[in-house]
């Protein structure tokens, strides 16, 4: 089965993230107020084959924390879709 | 002396002739290792040097990590052999787990190319042996991900077993603690974040890397 899959790095809480905060401050200055919590991470997108969804999950999350990811600072969530399925339907 | 040191070059790598000349003024001799090499005879020591490996891409040091001259350099340095990284090389030490923590982008987001001071905080390393603890270096810095972190338990074994080896006097980019530059447990992987390869001839300003690069070439 083919899988388009959606990472999502972002820096784990705790962690400075300057791109995020300067946005962040910039944001009233051109007139947009009342936003918070401005973070930048980046997107990965790939598509796999793999038996099943669970074993697209279990390679996916493999790639994403030995390469995607460094996990001292960032972490990722995964979206998976089954490209078949959406063909089918 | 006539320390041969390898020094690592993979494609975005933009360091590696100062680090040669470097070495080779102080008596050693340079050699540059290619990142699809895994060839480390005739090596005593290994540098990786500062740029951009592979473009940063991902993350610094992230690709450089997987390349066949970075096995052999981890099968090198667990076996004892001196191995120091430079900035990015500092990058690759730690995305290859080779060094604990992870450097990330500076706390004001702002580049820094500046001259700044740093002190020796332990003479028990690879690349301090032959300094003073306590003695303050003018070393150029030229980053923009150099911000050192690592959770709480791992700086706390940092701190216990003197693997900090240099701090910055004035922190230019948030570094937890003021971490300059790191070593392993067997205090023979060395990983910094100042270049004192630009840092050994008066005419660009400093010697004070001198005493770094002989330690290193001494190491064996």
């Amino acid at each position: 089965m083919i899988f388009s899959v959606l990472v999502d790095v972002r820096l784990r809480k705790g962690i400075a993230d300057p791109a995020g905060s300067t946005i962040e401050r910039s944001l009233p200055t051109l007139g947009f107020s009342n936003v918070r919590d401005v973070s930048v991470g980046k997107t990965i997108r790939f598509v796999i084959e793999a038996e099943n969804e669970k074993e697209a999950h279990e390679k996916v999350e493999s790639i994403c924390s030995t390469f995607l990811t460094n996990p001292v600072i960032e972490e990722a969530e995964i979206t998976i879709e089954n490209l078949e399925k959406v063909e089918g339907n | 002396m006539t320390a041969t040191v390898g020094v690592a070059v993979f494609p975005g790598t933009n360091c590696e002739l100062d680090s040669i000349h470097a070495v080779e003024s102080l008596g050693g001799t340079g050699k540059i290792l290619w990142h699809s090499s895994k060839n480390l005879s005739e090596v005593d020591a290994v540098i990786i040097p500062g740029g951009f490996a592979h473009g940063d891409y991902l993350r610094p040091g992230a690709i450089a990590r997987f390349s066949p001259l970075m096995s052999a350099i981890t099968d090198f340095a667990n076996n004892g052999g001196p191995v120091l990284g430079i900035c990015n090389g500092f990058q690759v030490l730690t995305e290859s787990g080779l060094l604990p923590g992870a450097l990330q982008k500076n706390k004001g987001l702002k580049f820094l190319c500046k001259t700044v001071e740093v002190r020796v905080e332990t003479e028990n390393s690879t690349l301090t042996r032959n300094a003073a603890k306590g003695v303050k270096l003018s070393l150029p810095i030229n980053h923009f991900e150099g911000n050192f972190t690592c959770d709480h338990d791992t700086l706390n074994s940092l701190l216990e077993q003197d693997r900090v080896v240099l701090r910055y006097c004035d922190n230019p980019n948030g570094s937890i603690d003021d971490i300059a530059g790191v070593c392993n447990e067997s205090r023979n992987v060395v990983g910094i974040m100042p270049h004192p390869e630009r840092a050994c001839d008066s005419l660009l300003g400093s010697e004070d890397g001198k005493v770094l690069f002989d330690s290193l070439l001494g190491a064996n």
